[in-house]
């Protein structure tokens, strides 16, 4: 096998081992957490009998390492257990959420990525002059503001103030594509503004990074012209930095859509998960961060990938 | 006269420096330098560090580091002032009429195209000639640098080829367009000393056949010697000598040219017998979790108060020597006496007194003193740790070593960020002289520094030696260094000792193969040393 | 030494805050819970930021949130940054097993994103000031283990530390006199990040309704109880955000400052 493979089933391999163990914290760190669920769920005020009827139905009498592997079983059969709060099947509540929010997230990806390697490209060109200046500064304040504050900001004005978008997202099934588009524009605009930021300073530094190695100052003294020493010398090393920088920050939408799906109360994962955290529905949040995580790992896993994938060190070995 | 390819006049570079916390400020880096090179004729531009070489040469291609500005003068290439040409002009003359080869090529090559396409982008791009042309030069210019099966040389990637042969790669990438002038800036200083002739016989060589013109730029007046038929003798910036290299040579004008020319010519001569402060047998050593030993039976004897020189290129254990005698790296095998007592492999085992009695010099003074202790607490330190010395009496001694290290006073307060290179260095011997010791390790203590500032440490160490009676055991790569300081030598070649006894034998024939190269690889400052060196070399080969 | 203009305004501003926040009961004109308008009444000169959602007066209300927000944020911080900081030059100085088992730990942790743990643990133990304040402090610990790690891992290949150890220096005169005093800029200029971090999660959670619990007020709850207006037209809920922007920024700006000083630094007089 190609060195270059073993590497990446290697990465591949200890990532899943890592989601494995993180299937763990979710489940055993919370069990060996100081509370007690069935106190929690029925209150202080509880009888006894009541809170030994609740444990014996939610298998809490049940050593926690049983009931760890009973629930990854579960999990590895699409079973997600039931909901405490309200007794339905998680995995069926969750199908049409999930894909909600992966139609948000998906659309603030292709939007973000595209536009942020541009600006990266931009402020890296005029590095220091006003373009960039400009850029930086902008993005300064963005990266200033929580996820909320922005979906607030950006509420006020094109919603309310301006009317041009719906200032609630509602989708529902059996919606036309332009409708839903139209539904989810604001949360999307959120999205992209809290992502841009960090996405496109990163995209910037990494270019800068390899504008100064030596080789360019060798593709400049060749007498290329600038845009054949971005496009030939710069741009093959700089990919993989910059796809890096690309999957982290599309990790980091994991974290933003869960607010940015709250204020705009759209029916997606995230605010499911924020619902039942506060019911204290402890299967759900578990299933749901679970899910989170995964997706989390899955493109960090797919970073490094990529960067071991671009590496001609490691693609021509010696 | 020969017709004039290149000629500067009057050449003015500035720069802006941002010191911490003052406001900008512009400094000069080249100042009213006037030179000229005719066609085929190679110039050698020679200073120490801050000189402003590099500047002066990559001014003739009209390029400037990071905001250097060309504030006065000209400079006429081919009949024309580069300096007034538009950028379209300027770039048809880079990598044309002008190439550039760099110090480190390692660096200097795109880690992510293979080398051929590197080496004819300029060819194609202003359409020298066409491709199969250009890869057919190429392939004849490997083979006349010595590279290794030419036809598939350029097949490989940057980081599969050795550093030796990326710098002959870089010659052939800027010979390849057939340029009328090449730079060269300090093309083999970052190689060992046997692979440093290699690849200069060879930048010769390919200057001489292709007739090409070019501006050698370097530190080392001998290496200059060896390939310019002209030398310009540059110190901060400004011009201090100009002349025929045989001048420059043989006849120096200026004290400064003459102090580079006399450089690493102290003569030492080595001390009789005396019993042995450090006796090194049969040390075998190797690197946690590495599987060949770096060091194989190693055995050396070091008489009390003299210096024993360890010679070698890089990776031949050399440095992992230090490590052993000091109780860094525990050795697999064999024993370390010193002082009549055996020391205790690893450094938790040792005593105070052990700690005390053998101390180390670095050959980074910048990271071998914690920038944020000033010059009296790195000094005070180990009289305070080892002698318990305070308050005013420790100040006192601090002085008497600031004294002996010819540093006067006003230094006690200072921090290593206000001290120059040489200084620095000065500071880390009074530290190791602090602790009284039997025997300082001195590791390439002068590699980092300029000819003149290591010569004045070499200076100092011997008087120290002499008054102190304290024993080196100096590590380096430079034989000259060598010659100038020890009693003993040992030649170390891939952790074994391929040579060892006092100077005058190791040092005299019949050699062993290792030591031959070793010693005819190391630039004297003659005319025609080189062609001698290499003539020996095919008679030997010949012979044989 | 000359302070730039942009850190000047930071300090300015940082101070404002943290003034504000001290003295919250002699600055604040009304109580904190105390109702004394109608519902969203706008500015005036009794109530210069107008009411809140059920009349409570806007800029006591503020006063009293960033003293929260700001109690609660220096507190995970200053949690954070012990605990991240002592066991990061421990796993540098220490390396072997001791490394290998904290570093590890710490990335399983970072595996999960930081919003998503907190909320999982918070469905299990009671949200008070004290859980937030261990929750933030630990995850975010971290972040500051993995800085205070790679800085001293630089710091102790140095040759100046071999020197000290060669000397035969003990562990502490290493930590405390060579590695520290070159450790202190960066992770200065970290703890500000740091702190500018726990005030967005602060917020954030209260904003999901998981942080501060009322009546107890900070700047994101307040976000909350207001953000049904913003509908209507009425910005109060825009009022604390823009003070979480404004803290951000300003102690963004100071961090900056400190961490440019530390690269020049390094760079010596050169």
């Amino acid at each position: 096998m190609h060195p270059v493979l073993t590497l990446v089933v290697q990465r591949i391999a200890l990532g899943l081992l890592l989601l494995l163990a993180v299937s763990a914290v979710i489940f055993l760190g919370v069990a060996a957490l100081p509370g007690d669920t069935a106190q929690a769920i029925l209150g202080q005020s509880a009888t006894p009998q009541a809170l030994a009827n609740l444990r014996t139905e939610m298998g809490l009498d049940q050593p926690a390492l049983t009931r760890y592997f009973n629930w990854l079983g579960g999990i590895l059969t699409g079973d997600l257990g039931t909901s405490l709060s309200n007794r339905t099947d998680i995995a069926a509540a969750i199908s049409q959420r999930l894909g909600n929010t992966l139609f948000l997230a998906g659309w603030a990806a292709v939007i973000s990525v595209p536009l942020a390697i541009l600006l990266g490209l931009l402020a890296a060109r005029y590095n220091g002059r006003w373009p960039d200046k400009l850029i930086s500064g902008a993005t300064l304040s963005t990266i200033s503001l929580p996820e909320f504050v922005v979906g607030y900001i950006v509420l006020y004005f094109l919603a309310v103030k301006w009317q041009l978008f719906p200032s609630v997202a509602m989708v529902f099934p059996g919606m036309g594509m332009m409708e839903r588009l139209n539904a989810v524009i604001l949360p999307v605009i959120v999205l992209v503004l809290v992502v841009l930021a960090h996405m496109m300073r990163m995209t910037r530094a990494a270019i800068l990074n390899v504008m100064q190695s030596a080789y360019i100052e060798t593709a400049e003294l060749k007498g290329l012209t600038p845009m054949r020493v971005i496009w030939r010398h710069a741009f093959p090393n700089a990919v993989a930095p910059v796809v890096n920088v690309v999957m982290l920050n599309l990790a980091y939408l994991v974290v933003g859509v869960v607010v940015v799906e709250v204020v705009f109360v759209y029916p997606g994962m995230g605010q499911y998960l924020v619902d039942h955290v506060a019911k204290r529905d402890l299967p759900v949040v578990q299933a749901v961060g679970l899910i989170f995580a995964a997706v989390y790992i899955g493109l960090n896993i797919m970073a490094d990938v990529i960067s071991i994938l671009a590496n001609p060190r490691l693609r021509h070995p010696k | 006269m020969a017709e004039m390819l290149l000629e500067i006049r009057n050449l003015r570079i500035e720069a802006t420096s941002y010191p911490p916390g003052e406001p900008p400020r512009d400094v000069v880096l080249v100042d009213d330098v006037s030179v000229s090179v005719a066609k085929g004729r190679v110039l050698g531009l020679i200073g120490e560090s801050g000189a402003g070489k590099s500047t002066i040469g990559l001014s003739s291609m009209a390029y400037g580091r990071g905001g250097v500005r060309l504030t006065g003068g000209t400079i006429t290439l081919n009949g024309r002032d580069i300096r007034l040409v538009d950028a379209r002009a300027l770039r048809a003359l880079r990598g044309r009429e002008v190439t550039y080869v760099a110090q480190s090529a390692a660096a200097a090559f795109n880690p992510a195209i293979q080398l051929m396409d590197q080496v004819i982008e300029t060819c194609l791009l202003h359409k020298v000639m066409g491709r199969a042309e250009a890869e057919a030069r190429a392939v004849m210019l490997f083979g006349k640098l010595g590279l290794p099966n030419p036809e598939s040389f350029g097949k490989r990637y940057p980081h599969q080829v050795s550093g030796g042969q990326l710098q002959r790669a870089m010659t052939a990438m800027a010979l390849c367009p057939k340029p009328d002038l090449v730079i060269f800036d300090e093309p083999t200083t970052a190689l060992d000393v046997t692979t440093q002739i290699e690849v200069l016989a060879a930048i010769k060589e390919a200057i001489h056949d292709t007739g090409v013109a070019a501006l050698y730029i370097t530190h080392d007046l001998a290496v200059v010697a060896q390939v310019a038929d002209d030398i310009l003798v540059l110190r901060h910036g400004k011009r201090v000598e100009y002349g025929a290299t045989e001048q420059i040579i043989t006849a120096p004008g200026e004290p400064y040219t003459q102090a580079l020319v006399s450089v690493r010519s102290i003569e030492h001569v080595e001390k009789t017998d005396a019993p042995a402060v450090l006796q090194i047998q049969n040390v075998t050593a190797r690197y946690q979790g590495t599987k060949f030993d770096v060091l194989k039976n190693i055995t050396l004897d070091l008489p009390a108060g003299q210096t024993l020189a360890v010679v070698g290129e890089s990776g031949s254990g050399k440095s992992t020597l230090a490590r052993v005698i000091t109780g860094l790296l525990p050795p697999g095998q064999g024993r370390i006496r010193f002082a009549g007592r055996e020391l205790a492999p690893a450094l938790a085992a040792r005593t105070r007194d052990d700690l005390r009695e053998v101390q180390m010099i670095y050959q980074m003074a910048d990271t071998a003193m914690n920038p944020r202790q000033t010059v009296g607490t790195i000094i005070g330190r180990p009289l305070e740790f080892y002698f318990g010395l305070k308050g005013e009496a420790k100040r006192k001694r601090i002085q008497e070593l600031l004294d002996q290290i010819e540093m006067g006073k006003g230094f006690i307060d200072r921090y290593p960020a206000e001290l120059s290179g040489g200084q620095k260095q000065r500071v880390c011997i009074a530290r190791a002289l602090a602790a009284k010791p039997k025997l300082i390790i001195c590791d390439e203590v002068t590699s980092a520094l300029d000819p003149l500032v290591a010569d004045g440490i070499l200076k100092l160490l011997l008087a120290l030696q002499a008054a102190e009676g304290v024993a080196y055991l100096f590590i380096t790569h430079d034989l000259a260094t060598v010659r100038a300081i020890a009693d003993r030598i040992a030649v170390m070649y891939r952790g074994e000792v391929r040579r060892y006894g006092a100077k005058t034998d190791v040092l005299a024939p019949p050699f062993d193969d290792y030591t031959a190269l070793l010693l005819s690889s190391v630039p004297e400052m003659k005319m025609g040393w080189l062609e001698g060196v290499l003539e020996g070399r095919r008679m030997a080969a010949a012979g044989n | 030494m000359r302070i730039p203009i942009s850190a000047l305004v930071g300090l300015f501003f940082t101070g404002a805050f943290f003034l504000a926040a001290i003295f919250a009961p002699l600055i604040a004109p009304y109580g904190m819970a105390e109702i004394v308008g109608g519902v969203w009444d706008p500015a005036s000169s009794t109530h210069w930021l107008g009411t809140d959602a059920i009349g409570r007066d806007l800029l006591s209300r503020m006063i009293y949130g960033g003293q929260t927000t700001i109690f609660v944020a220096s507190a995970a911080t200053v949690l954070s940054f012990t605990l991240g900081s002592v066991l990061g030059f421990s796993a540098a100085v220490a390396g072997a097993w001791v490394d290998q088992g904290l570093s590890r730990m710490v990335d399983l942790v970072m595996a999960i994103p930081a919003l998503i743990l907190a909320l999982v643990i918070l469905s299990v133990l009671p949200v008070t000031l004290t859980v937030l304040i261990l929750v933030m402090g630990l995850l975010d610990a971290t972040r500051v283990f993995r800085l205070a790690r790679a800085v001293a891992v630089d710091i102790t290949v140095m040759d100046y530390v071999e020197a000290a150890r060669l000397r035969g220096e003990g562990w502490a005169w290493i930590i405390f006199r060579e590695i520290l005093p070159n450790a202190l800029s960066p992770l200065v200029a970290e703890l500000g990040l740091r702190f500018i971090f726990a005030v967005l999660f602060i917020s954030t959670l209260s904003f999901l309704g998981l942080g501060v619990q009322p009546p107890l007020a900070d700047w994101g709850g307040i976000v909350k109880e207001n953000s049904s207006g913003l509908v209507y037209g009425i910005p109060a809920a825009l009022i604390p955000a823009f003070a979480i922007a404004a803290l951000a920024i300003s102690v963004n700006l100071v961090a900056d400052w400190v961490l440019s000083r530390t690269t020049s630094l390094k760079g010596g007089r050169g």
